[in-house]
């Protein structure tokens, strides 16, 4: 028994003439949540689909809940739940018929009226899929996907068309899914989210992994000095990177006062992430230039 | 909160009942949806409707004399069939592949077999229905007389049963061929219709040219013509048949070998979603 419910070592996958997958590796502990971030077009979705059993790879190891996805059986499946990127079918049946239906496939589901109100569809549970907003359709989506009570969840830029209280309500739910220890694998462009909901993160680009770790950590000490920000006397805005950003102010306080728009800014996820693909366009730049 | 689920737990009989069960809810998808409803299932009752009203009089002689309505019945039986089967689940089946339902599908625990039996299951209720409807139009609108031995409903019986599973499977294999669900029904459609002229559903088999009756003799609907003819017309009806005889011999074997070439390009070419390579 292992306590990684997703192993990937040096996973790979060639399409012809290009390569979506470069050698990636990483683990995702029972139990956490994991953020999967980077670019469209960087290898997420591939990734994904290759943990999900929908596409195989061209080499490397993998093992989703200790089994191989390129050959998970019906068990295998039933221990998993998966929302996918975008769907949009089944538009003649209600919530709770397709939420009735598919909790027919698990052996252990979850109860029908909890899923309905967990995803705060109450209202809409008569209404047919096809005449729900896109995002009460996105939150049939994740009905969906938990109603079989998953170990791992899959969620593929879950709150992609949400307006920020649905999106809210939707951390929330993903969260009560975590506190019964529901493993997930989240990919989401929405930096806030991951920061809010994973545990560690990966940003991928390029098919290669260029960053790995604890949420809070992710791209190292440096990326994340604090930023005190001024303007002085004289009019002029002034930026310093620092450690000790107390020490900073109260030099400036000494000196001169209270300055004016002083401000202190950790830098956030989204700050960090951009920087590392700046960094690796910049290098694919390089790249490009140097004679072969 | 370990599963260790026994892998008997997700056997045939499971397969089966899951697929029984999604009967129901493949026929509530199809009459909500209701384009189905005209192009697949009221068709061959609007064509006979048409045939029978242009076509008034009677054909053949002495005691076997029949109306056109009851010579055109067997040929739009036929053609209700093939149409439930290979247009109605191939159309289906491609849309529900482009449009992410069979996608969810291959994420939850059930097989494609379950997934089978609830599209072959739809396809047999609907074609029974429809099929019910023609009798029913035929015999209370034109005055159709329906056989009344119990041989000529045992030939109908087999003839159905039999032809409808060979097209629901060549159905599911057609499926994988249009790209697109948009372009599924521009894709079927055409070679749907084109096999119903050339087989004797809308014109008399032996009026074609030989090498189109040739043609036409590989594939399975001028069969499952032949044998509902052989079903509902007078026995005397079988002299303008090819070589003077119903060979229904011969229609069991054509049909039993199209089923088994459906059956293996089904299994070969279904996919939950579009393989990558």
């Amino acid at each position: 028994m292992t306590d990684s419910v997703i192993e990937v070592r040096d996973l790979r996958k060639d399409y012809a003439g290009f390569t979506a997958v470069d050698g990636i590796s990483f683990d995702i502990h029972r139990g956490e949540t994991f953020a999967l971030l980077g670019p469209n077009g960087a290898g997420k979705s591939t990734t994904i689909e290759i943990l999900e059993g929908y596409r195989h790879r061209t080499s490397g190891d993998v093992r989703v809940l200790g089994i191989d996805p390129q050959r998970g059986g019906l068990d295998w499946k039933a221990r998993l739940g998966i929302v996918l990127q975008s769907t949009g079918e089944a538009g003649t049946f209600t919530v709770r018929e397709l939420l009735t239906e598919f909790a027919g496939y698990y052996p252990n589901p979850r109860d029908i009226d909890e899923v309905i109100s967990a995803v705060g569809l109450e209202q809409k549970q008569r209404a047919r899929a096809g005449r729900l907003s896109g995002g009460q359709q996105r939150r049939l989506d994740v009905a969906l996907g938990i109603i079989g009570r998953p170990e791992l969840l899959f969620l593929d830029e879950p709150t992609t068309g949400f307006d920020p209280e649905a999106r809210r309500q939707f951390w929330d739910l993903i969260r009560s899914l975590k506190a019964e220890g529901t493993s997930i694998l989240l990919t989401t462009h929405y930096l806030d989210e991951a920061a809010q909901l994973g545990d560690r993160a990966a940003v991928i680009v390029g098919g290669r992994i260029a960053a790995i770790g604890e949420i809070g950590e992710i791209g190292g000490p440096e990326a994340r000095t604090p930023v005190v920000r001024w303007i002085d006397a004289a009019g002029v805005p002034h930026e310093q990177r620092t450690p000790t950003p107390a020490a900073v102010v109260a030099d400036l306080h000494r000196d001169a006062g209270e300055p004016r728009g002083l401000e202190i800014v950790r830098p956030t996820l989204e700050d960090i992430y951009l920087g590392l693909i700046r960094a690796h366009d910049a290098a694919a730049l390089t790249d490009v230039s140097e004679p072969a | 909160m370990t599963t260790t689920t026994a892998p008997t737990r997700f056997g045939l009989s499971r397969t089966i009942r899951l697929g029984v069960r999604r009967i129901g809810f493949e026929l509530r998808q199809y009459f909500r949806a209701g384009d189905q409803v005209f192009f697949t299932f009221l068709f061959p009752t609007v064509m006979y409707l048409i045939f029978a009203t242009i076509f008034t009089g009677d054909i053949g002689g002495g005691p076997d004399t029949i109306s056109m309505a009851t010579y055109y019945l067997p040929g739009l039986i036929a053609g209700g069939i093939f149409l439930s089967g290979v247009q109605g689940l191939s159309i289906e089946i491609a849309v529900e592949k482009s449009d992410g339902t069979l996608k969810r599908l291959g994420s939850t625990p059930i097989s494609p077999a379950t997934y089978f039996i609830g599209k072959i299951g739809e396809v047999f209720v609907t074609a029974i229905l429809q099929i019910a409807l023609l009798l029913v139009v035929a015999v209370v609108l034109y005055r159709v007389e329906l056989p009344t031995e119990p041989e000529a409903w045992i030939r109908f019986a087999w003839v159905f049963v039999l032809g409808l599973l060979t097209c629901a499977l060549l159905g599911v294999a057609l499926s994988s061929v249009p790209r697109s669900g948009k372009t599924a029904s521009a894709v079927v459609i055409p070679v749907v219709l084109l096999l119903q002229f050339i087989s004797g559903v809308y014109i008399a088999f032996t009026s074609l040219p030989e090498w189109l009756q040739n043609v036409a003799s590989v594939f399975p609907l001028k069969w499952i013509a032949q044998g509902m003819r052989a079903a509902i017309l007078p026995d005397s009806f079988k002299a303008v048949e090819p070589g003077g005889e119903w060979a229904l011999g011969m229609v069991a074997i054509v049909l039993g070998v199209w089923l088994v070439v459906g059956i293996v390009l089904s299994r070969a070419t279904f996919r939950w979603i579009r393989r990558d390579g």
